[in-house]
């Protein structure tokens, strides 16, 4: 649009005609520039809402959908919240029926974006501000861009649990004194998991998790979960989860407390894209662009916990900083490559 | 007379192939979309689906361990399931039918909400109750003991049957209830002039009575517990074991197994049929010359000092089955953390508000399950109406088949269902998939042998006498369809309405795999909720559910002026 403006202010190059010509062109195109946000709002309104497939937990993603409808009345944003894995699924499904309902997809399994971007199931879009994102937050072919960040970590019930007797490590874990008291959620459902798993499974191999079967954990889905048995006593021992879940519920006044083990926490940056045939483009543009915001990405870092890209916000004080933790990263393309492993051998394991 | 000369095969007036045609049209046409289609697809895939008939995934099924061990936990669930609800539902059928147990018409009502409880929402409230550390009996249990395990734990195989059993008994009950309302005291009282003993008059009398009756309860309990999908998803799951049915949702995770989820449906389907056809044998043995007379008397057999102990039995079941998991449900919804001391502090509105104001699905999925349910019901009430109407007053040439045909589905477990209905119109010519249309398909084709079999029993208590003697003052089919039939079997097709409605609204195994995030019904969110952990969000949705079921029951009551259950005092 720039570039085609100045060069209609260029004499040497042009005829008259063609001058005029792009002369009128620039002014449309110039109008349309100063209120292009505007004629993309006024298209969004008329779309009237907004599709969100989101791993988020659900009062999260349901408070920024309320900003966002906020900000935008009249476009309505429709929360589908479940597991990474379950969105994934429904994805495939709704595209083999030829079914066009989802906008934009939000999962914390960074290889589901991989798989969609090789499938050109994803509209290239780059969200305004991104630019200033860490290296991590950032597709390299521009489809899809980090739009918060967790780790796993362990946690216990303080009423159950001292803070001495608390495993510290991820090998504490395999102890046979904790038999019968720890909770996982599952892979198979989260992909804050499937990193997790990936993530360890790369530091110390299968027979991690073939060993830490052996002490029964119980298996719930969500990496939400996890905190709400903890919370509750159900286990004591949560062997993973969504940092971000735990630091709510214990700010909520619960029994739990958080251990970072000192090896390394496994980063997950969960990824946002726009499905390349979503039914809502402009909504779900506009809708991106909202949530990488500061004003959004500073309400995920204060009241539900998160991390995020946007070099701006601040965090709580009450945790650590991303800088001050040992991560462990784990590379979306291998993500989605042993996806399928991941998945068979926890079941193996862990039964169900 | 005239129902004589009808079995006899004579000729009516109005009887002719040309009339035959339209209805067997539709009627065929119905099938095919409900049943021959859906099933034709999942046999094809099962067996290959086009890329070369082979039994390699039947072969796959049986060489995977994980596969092989959920039939078997499948087969073990259904019997225990089937084995428990005998023993509890026939002595509290016998109770409340033969016996002056005080407080009859409670215990017969509460029976009854078991019966219309979603299964799934009992095994949600088990968890609260009886969850290993934080389930609240085994709190209580900690604290009046001092002991360091738990009382129960309902993540197990045992746990599992017995919160599926709680809410399965019903069927035997019914089953047996009914029988007994049929059987005359005469056999047993002459047992006991002739000296026989209270329990020898029942274990040499009464028992071999009803025994058909209490096989075919134990089926039909076995049946519901092989169908069941959401409460070992809640139960099994986290105890990391699967079902059959928890393993045939689970080959729908990308990538999707269909074809082998085709192959792993069949023994299920098999099952379902042959136990059926067992069932059929069971009561068509029509031995049993003193069940149905309609002469004798049945009198009450006085417990005598048992009578409290008794109530106590019955009311420990429906402890199990309603107080406590209703009260837990109630807790949760008006609490912060359901696992804490309902204290002020801890008393909350926001579960309901979050429910219903925040939370986006609710207002759709509320919408979608109640307009799916008036659909469903509405269409599927005429529709068994019309087939009921046609094969009682025998209408049209081979009205057999349409009453075999129109109960046929009673065969296909819902998960089964959902597989074949999915691979059926999420290609082409019929894309169904991602509407409201599929999952009507699929509950119009689950509850129709429920809504035939209540509509069927209507027309049988009309006699045609009434039709005929319009006819000959001179009235014509449409006018006595209108003004002599119609006003007589209202109250039994609104009631079949019903049944079909609350069939519907708590359909959980068909509609997880078939419902996309557009076509969202209330047991699906739900059922999400559960995976994230919402409790108060889940207690008050499904206690939103369990206030529209009751309600419907009470209609249902309230039209046919009698118990649903069909149980005589």
């Amino acid at each position: 649009m720039v570039s085609c403006r100045r060069q209609g202010y260029d004499p040497h190059t042009m005829s008259t005609l063609m001058r005029a010509l792009t002369l009128v062109l620039a002014i449309l195109l110039g109008a349309s520039a100063v209120s292009a946000q505007d004629a993309r709002i006024e298209a969004a309104k008329k779309e009237g809402k907004v599709v969100w497939y989101t791993s988020l937990a659900l009062p999260s993603a349901e408070k920024v959908a309320k900003l966002f409808e906020a900000a935008y009345p009249g476009i309505k944003v429709d929360v589908n919240r479940t597991g990474s894995e379950r969105i994934l699924s429904r994805v495939m499904q709704e595209l083999q029926a030829g079914i066009k309902n989802v906008d934009v997809i939000h999962t914390s399994d960074a290889g589901h974006f991989v798989l969609l971007k090789n499938k050109s199931l994803l509209t290239k879009y780059t969200p305004a501000g991104v630019d200033r994102f860490p290296a991590g937050f950032k597709d390299k072919d521009g489809y899809y861009y980090g739009l918060r960040a967790t780790v796993n970590v362990i946690a216990y019930n303080t009423k159950a649990v001292t803070a001495a007797e608390a495993p510290k490590t991820w090998k504490d874990l395999l102890d046979p004194k904790w038999k019968g008291k720890m909770v996982t959620a599952h892979p198979g459902y989260s992909g804050v998991i499937a990193t997790h798993v990936l993530a360890l499974v790369n530091q110390y191999g299968w027979d991690f998790f073939k060993q830490l079967a052996q002490n029964k954990l119980m298996l719930v889905q969500s990496a939400v979960d996890p905190a709400g048995v903890v919370a509750s006593g159900e286990r004591p021992v949560a062997v993973d989860g969504g940092e971000y879940t735990f630091y709510q519920t214990r700010k909520k006044g619960n029994p739990v407390e958080l251990v970072y083990p000192k090896e390394g926490v496994p980063l997950v940056v969960s990824p946002t894209a726009i499905a390349a045939g979503a039914p809502h483009p402009n909504a779900a543009k506009l809708f991106t662009d909202f949530s990488f915001t500061r004003e959004v990405q500073q309400v995920m870092a204060d009241s539900e916990g998160l991390y995020t890209g946007h070099p701006e916000v601040k965090y709580p004080t009450d945790k650590p900083k991303l800088s001050d933790l040992k991560l462990l990263s784990v590379e979306p393309e291998e993500l989605e490559k042993r996806n399928e492993e991941i998945k068979t051998r926890f079941v193996e394991f862990f039964g169900a | 007379m005239s129902r004589v000369l009808a079995a006899a095969g004579a000729p009516r007036r109005w009887t002719g192939v040309d009339r035959a045609l339209p209805v067997w049209a539709a009627v065929v046409l119905a099938l095919v979309f409900l049943m021959a289609l859906p099933l034709g697809w999942l046999v094809w895939m099962s067996v290959g689906g086009g890329r070369g008939l082979s039994l390699r995934h039947y072969l796959a099924v049986l060489e995977s361990p994980a596969m092989v061990k959920a039939l078997w936990n499948t087969a073990v669930l259904a019997f225990w399931v089937g084995l428990a609800s005998s023993a509890v539902g026939a002595p509290l059928a016998w109770l409340t039918a033969r016996t002056d147990l005080p407080l009859k018409g409670l215990i017969r009502a509460l029976v009854l909400a078991s019966f219309v409880t979603p299964p799934f929402l009992g095994a949600f409230a088990w968890v609260m109750l009886a969850g290993p550390n934080a389930g609240l009996l085994n709190v209580w249990w900690r604290d009046l003991t001092g002991a360091d395990g738990p009382l129960v734990n309902i993540f197990t195989m045992s746990g599992l049957v017995f919160v599926v059993t709680t809410y399965t008994f019903p069927y035997v009950y019914i089953m047996v209830a009914n029988t007994l309302a049929l059987i005359a005291s005469d056999l047993e009282e002459a047992a006991a002039i002739l000296g026989a003993g209270r329990l020898t008059v029942a274990r040499t009398v009464t028992l071999p009575m009803v025994a058909p009756a209490l096989a075919s309860g134990f089926i039909l309990a076995v049946l519901q517990a092989l169908a069941l999908f959401g409460s070992p998803a809640i139960l099994a799951l986290p105890a990391g074991f699967h079902t059959i049915t928890t393993q045939i949702w689970s080959l729908f995770q990308y990538p999707p197994k269909v074809e082998m989820a085709a192959a792993v449906s069949m023994p299920l389907l098999l099952a379902t049929a042959l136990l059926l056809l067992v069932q059929k044998r069971l009561l068509g043995r029509r031995g049993y010359a003193a069940v149905g007379g309609k002469g004798g008397q049945r009198r009450h057999i006085a417990l005598g000092a048992a009578r409290w102990p008794a109530l106590a039995g019955c009311l420990i079941v429906m402890a199990c089955a309603i107080f406590l998991p209703y009260g837990v449900l109630a807790k949760a919804a008006v609490s912060r953390a359901w696992a804490q001391p309902l204290t002020w502090s801890n008393l909350t509105l926001h579960n309901i508000s979050f429910t219903f104001l925040e939370y986006s699905a609710t207002p759709a999925a509320v919408l979608n399950t109640l307009e799916l349910g008036i659909a469903t019901a509405t269409i599927g009430a005429v529709l068994v109406a019309l087939l009921s109407y046609v094969t009682n007053r025998r209408l049209i040439v081979g009205h057999q088949l349409v009453a075999f045909l129109a109960f046929a589905p009673i065969v296909i477990p819902g998960v089964v269902l959902a597989v074949a209905l999915f691979i059926a119109y999420t290609r082409p010519p019929f894309v169904l998939y991602g509407t409201l249309a599929i999952l009507f398909v699929a509950y119009l084709t689950k509850e129709m042998p429920v809504g035939y079999a209540q509509s069927d029993a209507t027309f049988r208590a009309i006699p045609p006498d009434l039709e005929d003697a319009g006819r000959i003052l001179g009235a014509g089919r449409l006018r006595i369809l209108r003004d002599v039939t119609a006003p007589l079997a209202r109250s039994g097709i609104i009631a079949a309405w019903c049944f079909i409605f609350i069939g519907v609204i708590r359909e959980l195994s068909a509609s997880i795999i078939l419902f996309t995030p557009a076509t969202k019904v209330m047991s699906v969110v739900i059922f999400d909720l559960k995976e994230e952990g919402q409790f108060g969000a889940i207690a008050v949705l499904g206690i939103t559910m369990l206030l529209l079921t009751f309600a419907t029951v009470a209609l249902v009551q309230h039209v046919l002026g009698r118990d649903v259950l069909g149980v005589r005092d």
